[in-house]
């Protein structure tokens, strides 16, 4: 080794390679886990300095509140509406009837679409007819076919669920055809060494191994359901909370957007909950055997 | 207990230009009742594929295989498999892992819990019975897959290497237990696995087996499961000059095949 090449080995790192080095972990904790680490006081502090800032720019007169209302004057927004209402009708049934037309359609989706994927997870006819539909219609913006729905279906309720349960299906169809395959060879032979039919297989070993990927894929399903309600609130809809925030805009009435889009996102954040707490309870054993 | 099989071929086909494969060529054997056969050989010999033929989960393509009278088509509960992982099932309990086979067969909840109680009980899983099953060490999970596969009291139990995923000393006990519950249970066993140690130990047959096409190339008796059985403890039959010197010559017919093999 030279002189040279010796004299740049003992000189310390420099900053960037001293943050890039990983370090040795703690007790109770596994070296070199991706994304290890608790992330609620983060989680905290970022919802935190949102309201912060967003209190900031509108106290401080930096934009006007046409753009963004200050957060009071949305608090005040709801409880005007708690009140009496948004174009004459009781805030609750703007929520009842979106929450009753995403978990209609997503019910719906759950029902037809997780047999059909468990369907053709484990049988190649099945997948053979339903595979062309399911990719063709998938990557297709909901606006996109929204007209075909109210020209075959009007303007009813129909037309509006069809088109949320058409964005919920792909995804839970998908993810249970998938799950089928999370079944290990060795259960599935061990079954079979019991003397089992294809139905007791499918029933005892492939449907509840497929359970985690189908809790995943009905979390993912809700998701777009909720993506759609406002598209599928767009045809002459009269309540709910997509009416709401569209004609809102339509008035230029930002605070009940910005409120609508709240409650939208809460309710979806609760339902995500609630499905965490249950794959908690019903899978918990997910990937550890 | 009798399986006999008779002349089986196993050719797998050609596909991607690549010529058909020999997996089994010409395989002779006999098991009586209480045998316990274990195979071994490099990798790509057949055994699994003999495993899996006995099992039914494969169809030989000429010969045939016969238990007890009956040809073999397809596999079924009086030809149990232990597996050498993964084959529980983690969203059920212990006792109800146990009783999976049981389950299958439609015997009633009552019935067969009483039943997987007394193989857990045989297994050294006392206490268990509500556990979850990936909470247990890997041995305990082996033994889990041993209890269940005795609950639907089969003519054989079919073992595909079952203790290759334990440390050694977890090994070793496990060994003598199963000898024990062979002996106590009187199965006949095919027994899988790469210790030629172990191998010895367990077996009251031998049949070496060699690659390409797969084949059955010697068959040795085994006394030493019996003087184990007998009272001999297994560390001093394992040290024992006879065995030390079968150990010798197993090996080197192992490794010549390799040899051969790298050749």
């Amino acid at each position: 080794m030279s002189e040279q090449t010796k004299s740049q080995a003992l000189r310390t790192p420099g900053l960037f390679a001293r943050l890039s080095r990983a370090r040795a972990t703690r007790p109770g904790e596994i070296y070199g886990v991706p994304g290890q680490g608790n992330t609620l006081w983060l989680s905290a502090l970022s919802i935190a300095s949102f309201f912060f800032v967003w209190w900031l720019v509108t106290a401080m007169g930096w934009v006007r509140p046409l753009f963004v209302p200050s957060p009071a004057s949305i608090v005040i927004k709801f409880a005007e509406i708690w009140n009496s209402g948004f174009t004459g009708i009781p805030f609750i049934n703007h929520v009842m009837i979106s929450t009753a037309r995403v978990f209609g359609a997503f019910l719906l989706a759950c029902v037809i679409g997780l047999p059909l994927g468990l369907a053709m997870g484990m049988s190649p006819v099945m997948r053979g007819i339903f595979d062309p539909p399911i990719e063709f219609y998938r990557p297709i913006p909901p606006l996109a076919y929204l007209p075909l729905m109210i020209i075959w279906f009007g303007i009813g309720e129909t037309s509006k669920v069809l088109l949320i349960f058409l964005s919920v299906f792909a995804p839970v169809v998908l993810g249970a055809r998938s799950g089928v395959r999370s079944a290990a060879i060795e259960q599935i032979h061990a079954a079979y060494s019991f003397g089992a039919t294809r139905w007791q297989v499918m029933r005892y070993v492939i449907m509840p191994s497929a359970l985690p990927e189908i809790l995943t894929a009905m979390r993912i399903g809700i998701g777009f359901g909720w993506t759609t309600l406002v598209a599928a609130e767009m045809v002459a809809a009269t309540q709910g909370l997509g009416y709401m925030v569209l004609s809102a805009s339509q008035f230029l009435q930002t605070p009940v957007v910005i409120l609508g889009i709240f409650i939208i996102a809460i309710i979806a954040f609760a339902f995500d909950l609630l499905m965490r707490f249950l794959e908690r309870r019903l899978v918990p054993w997910k990937g550890r055997m | 207990m009798h399986l006999n099989i008779d002349d089986v071929s196993v050719v797998y086909p050609s596909s991607d230009g690549r010529p058909p494969v020999s997996a089994l060529s010409k395989i002779e054997l006999e098991v009586g009742n209480n045998e316990f056969i274990v195979a071994l050989g490099a990798s790509g010999c057949g055994k699994s594929t003999l495993l899996n033929l006995i099992a039914g989960f494969l169809a030989p393509t000429s010969g045939r295989l016969v238990l007890d009278g009956v040809p073999v088509c397809g596999p079924g509960a009086d030809r149990a498999v232990v597996f050498q992982k993964h084959a529980l099932l983690p969203w059920l309990n212990v006792l109800d892992n146990v009783a999976f086979g049981l389950q299958i067969q439609g015997i009633s909840t009552a019935a067969r819990q009483e039943t997987a109680n007394k193989f857990i009980g045989l297994l050294g899983l006392d206490g268990f019975q509500k556990s979850p099953v990936y909470k247990l060490s890997g041995g305990m999970q082996q033994r889990v897959g041993i209890a269940r596969a005795l609950t639907c009291d089969p003519k054989i139990l079919l073992m595909d290497e079952p203790l290759g995923a334990l440390d050694a000393l977890t090994r070793e006990k496990a060994q003598e237990l199963i000898l024990n519950i062979w002996n106590d249970t009187q199965k006949s066993v095919f027994f899988i696995t790469h210790s030629v140690e172990e191998a010895l130990f367990m077996g009251t047959k031998l049949i070496v087996m060699s690659p390409r096409p797969g084949r059955i190339t010697h068959t040795f008796d085994l006394p030493f499961s019996r003087q184990f059985l007998a009272g001999t403890p297994a560390r001093a039959v394992k040290a024992s000059p006879d065995f030390i010197g079968l150990r010798e010559d197993v090996l080197k017919i192992i490794f010549a095949d390799e040899e051969g093999a790298a050749q």
